[in-house]
């Protein structure tokens, strides 16, 4: 178990370092490709629907029973933005472990469909470009280009934060 | 050590076992305090000390097993008769045990702090030296050795690195104390170059030879850069039962070679005064917690109950095959066997959800253990006398609960001595006994323990809380108060009555966080207090955090958990019977109190299936002493659910408590009243009217 724990975290210290190369997961939403590292990837499963918790933005759809742990539901198209669509037969949910503030939580992440598995090496990902003021860019790791499609590698860690998000003052009073 | 497990983890049970070991030596030391020294109890302390120095010399952890030695050495001295027990004497004891302590717990993080420990020492040392008349007529040789040890023996340790020659002649009975003379000598030749020669061979009488003693002495050389501390720790253990003379050979200079004369003269010279000392007998299988403030990450468990529970999952494993036996065949005719092992089913889950929770039940007296101890002392330190009584210290409960009430026991005992007892002269002036009274109990109640904390002292002053409260506008000026709600304003953030901040409370924090630390763990405090007469303050706690009995409510599609706990009735009201302030505000009067109503669907911004009052049901919830109806749509049924925490995945969440998995399988979340009172005053409702509605 131990052992297994410092693999993990040698391999995330790894990706910190700025080493990201390696097994990447692709998935679709809206039309474009994104990718997380393999290593981070639990389990993909099918969508099914969400106990929602009140008073949490929108893109937290609830929780939900993973064999017994309790497990929050995030809509990837809702966190970024994007409009969103009624979940169809591709739609799934990608079960990721992702560790903020030195605490490991596991993420259900829910995307259109998943793409392929795709190695890469350190010099097929460039950094990505400063898009602009406006793009929160701190989740996305760089970019690929594979087949001649882009891939949009996305930092695990980054994409919530459950301890900065929606926390107003008497919240945190309160606990 | 050649071994292949695993150091650190040894470490971490002498880390254990030594936090045990101080435990025993403190409470014991606390019995001994009338003055006479009962043996039995100057064995068990004298033992722990042993067995601490023993495993610090044995891990490497040279400070701790050094200044276990000179603790050990007055025990000793004590034990033998040789010493008085005296106050100062038992004071200083205590003091080695907390320092012993910190050195203890401050090993996994690396490099002891020894400043504290070399005072210490030093004043054990002094202690030593002003030997009592009794010390001197019986135990001479022991005095004198342990006089010289402050000149000579912590310099030279260390000073000498090269070649020894070792005389080592075990006691005949050194076998049966588990000691092995061949395990010393690997271990030696691990550190250098080692030659063994046997002495003693030719007296031996061959018929009358006991295979289990050791009448052989050895001649050792041993060769290498080698320093005297690596050779004593490979001696540690069997120092007290043995005649061992340790020289260094070659290059030494003549002064080297007298002070190993003289720590050679020690070494022999201590068998003489310790010679009962011959077992590092186990610690007496007392259980005995690390101090509750430390969260320790093993348990220990009665063999009782680990039986149990095998006996449970036996029965579980027959139950299994007995639904198994229907297997295939769904026949009409079998159903009774179905229906059968079905209950047996839900009987053993039970049962061992029962064993299972007891595993982690552990008595109070783990949390009531210290106080003895900080009674003594923050008495004396308030020149106060303190009788402390402890009732129903084998109640259990959840170690979990054990662990973090330890905290709240310890401020509210603090209060109690600070600012509850009177010094002997006010107490005599009022006509009590000098001696104040503090009473610590512990018991069952329903699903709940109540831990009360009673005193005999001055009482809460309450015009005095009265008058601070409204000056920090805690309470209107012209608000009038129940004397109970009086009382347990101290309970409120920013509270203290004590002008002059002391060192023992009344930073007014305290009562606060106390009353949030027990809030916590899903409990209250309350405070009751007659003045002249005393306080009592009373706390009450679920049994385990783990599992609670709920009530699952529906509202709309979704379906969440109240604690039956905080259930006080639920009714059925008409609109008639609600009234609006200021038109939102809905209020309900259930017979003499007016209670607002909390709309579940408003506040967690959900579907419901009406808003109409007529139609839903009002369960009527209490937590802190406020009362609110919560508005739901129906009840169904109660169970029991294993409480999961929402922040191991997500976060805390104001008026949820955790989330639980449902018979199909769907999560469904647990209501935290008193959150929901939070949140609910957070979304502008209002709770601040007066609690009893004047007729």
């Amino acid at each position: 178990m131990t052992a297994l724990r410092k693999q993990v975290d040698e391999l995330t210290s790894q990706a910190a370092e700025g080493d990201a190369a390696g097994q990447y997961l692709t998935f679709l939403l809206a039309g474009e490709e994104y990718g997380v590292e393999i290593l981070r990837v639990q389990e993909i499963k099918g969508w099914d629907s969400a106990t929602p918790i009140p008073n949490t933005p929108e893109h937290v759809l609830g929780v939900l029973n993973l064999r017994g742990a309790v497990v929050p539901i995030i809509d990837l198209r809702k966190r970024f933005e994007l409009e969103s669509i009624p979940y169809g037969p591709t739609t799934v949910v990608i079960v990721v472990k992702m560790i903020n503030d030195g605490h490991e939580r596991t993420v259900g992440l829910v995307v259109d469909a998943v793409s392929e598995v795709y190695k890469l090496e350190t010099g097929e990902i460039q950094p990505a470009p400063d898009m602009g003021g406006s793009i929160n860019t701190e989740f996305v790791r760089g970019l690929a280009t594979v087949e001649e499609k882009m891939l949009i590698l996305l930092e695990v860690d980054e994409i919530v934060n459950f301890s900065t998000i929606d926390i107003d003052e008497s919240e945190e009073a309160a606990v | 050590m050649s071994l292949d497990i695993d150091m650190a983890e040894i470490a971490q049970l002498f880390i254990e076992e030594s936090m045990e070991g101080l435990d025993i030596m403190e409470s014991e030391l606390m019995n001994l305090e009338p003055g006479a020294a009962d043996s039995e109890t100057m064995n068990t302390i004298f033992r722990a000390a042993h067995s601490i120095k023993g495993g610090g010399a044995t891990f490497g952890f040279a400070e701790i097993s050094e200044f276990a030695h000179h603790v050990e050495t007055l025990l000793d001295e004590m034990r033998q008769g040789q010493r008085a027990v005296t106050t100062e004497a038992v004071d200083l004891m205590l003091q080695s045990v907390d320092c012993l302590r910190d050195m203890t717990s401050t090993l996994s993080d690396g490099p002891t702090d020894t400043t504290r420990a070399k005072e210490l020492e030093i004043q054990l040392e002094t202690m030593m030296q002003h030997a009592s008349p009794v010390a001197v007529a019986a135990g001479g040789v022991g005095q004198k050795g342990s006089q010289d040890a402050p000149a000579g023996e912590p310099a030279d340790d260390n000073s000498h690195v090269g070649s020894w020659d070792i005389h080592f002649k075990p006691h005949a009975d050194i076998l049966r104390s588990c000691n092995d003379p061949l395990r010393i000598f690997r271990e030696l030749a691990s550190l250098g170059e080692l030659d063994v020669c046997a002495q003693g061979a030719e007296n031996l009488d061959f018929e009358k030879l006991d295979p289990e003693e050791c009448l052989l002495a050895w001649k050792l050389s041993l060769r290498g850069d080698i320093s005297r501390g690596q050779i004593d720790e490979t001696f540690a253990w069997v120092q007290d039962e043995c005649e061992l003379v340790i020289e260094p050979v070659g290059d030494a200079t003549s002064q080297d070679e007298s002070n190993a004369v003289d720590a050679s003269e020690e070494a022999s010279a201590e068998p003489v005064a310790a010679p009962a000392s011959n077992e590092p007998a186990p610690v007496k299988p007392v259980a005995k917690a690390p101090a509750a403030s430390q969260e320790s990450s093993s348990i220990r468990v009665n063999i009782d109950k680990v039986d149990a529970l095998i006996n449970l999952v036996g029965e579980l494993v027959i139950t299994q095959s007995m639904l198994s036996r229907f297997n295939g065949d769904y026949d009409f005719t079998q159903l009774h066997i179905l229906r059968e092992g079905l209950t047996q089913l839900s009987r053993n889950t039970r049962e061992l959800q029962e064993s299972v929770m007891a595993i982690r039940m552990l008595p109070i007296s783990f949390a009531f253990s210290r106080f003895p101890r900080l009674v003594r002392d923050t008495g004396n330190a308030l020149g106060k006398q303190v009788e402390l009584r402890v009732n129903g210290e084998n109640t259990e409960l959840d170690k979990t609960v054990l662990e973090k009430i330890g905290d709240p026991l310890v401020h509210l005992v603090r209060n109690s001595l600070d600012h509850g007892l009177e010094t002997p002269e006010v107490r005599k002036a009022a006509g009590k006994p000098e001696t104040g009274v503090l009473e610590l109990n512990a018991n069952h109640e329903g699903g709940n323990i109540v831990i009360e904390i009673i005193d005999d002292g001055a009482g809460i002053n309450k015009e005095r809380v009265l008058s601070i409260a409204r000056e920090r506008g805690l309470v209107e000026p012209d608000e009038e108060l129940s004397d109970e709600r009086i009382t347990n304003l101290i309970f409120m953030a920013g509270f203290s009555t004590v002008d002059k901040v002391s060192d023992l409370s009344g930073r007014g924090v305290g009562m606060d966080v106390v009353r949030r630390n027990i809030a916590d763990l899903g409990g209250h405090v309350t405070a009751q207090t007659e003045t002249g007469k005393g306080s009592k303050f009373t706390i009450r706690l679920p049994l385990t955090l783990a599992i609670l009995d709920g009530q699952l409510v529906r509202v709309g599609k979704e379906t969440y958990i109240i604690s039956l706990l905080s259930i006080v009735e639920t009714i059925q009201v008409g609109s008639d019977m609600i009234n609006k302030v200021a038109g939102s505000s809905e209020l309900f009067r259930l017979r003499d109190e007016y209670l607002p109503v909390v709309r579940l669907h408003e506040l967690f911004g959900i579907e419901a299936d009406s808003t109409n009052i007529d139609d839903g049901l009002l369960v009527v919830a209490e937590a802190n002493g406020q009362r609110i109806g919560i508005f739901v749509d129906d009840l169904q049924e109660q169970q029991q659910v294993v409480i999961k925490s929402l922040e191991s995945n997500y976060k805390q969440m104001l008026g949820i408590s955790g989330a639980t998995i449902l018979g199909d399988g769907t999560v469904a979340l647990i209501m935290d009243v008193p959150g929901l009172i939070q949140l609910f005053h957070n979304k502008g409702g209002k709770l601040d009217m007066p609690a009893t509605a004047t007729a």
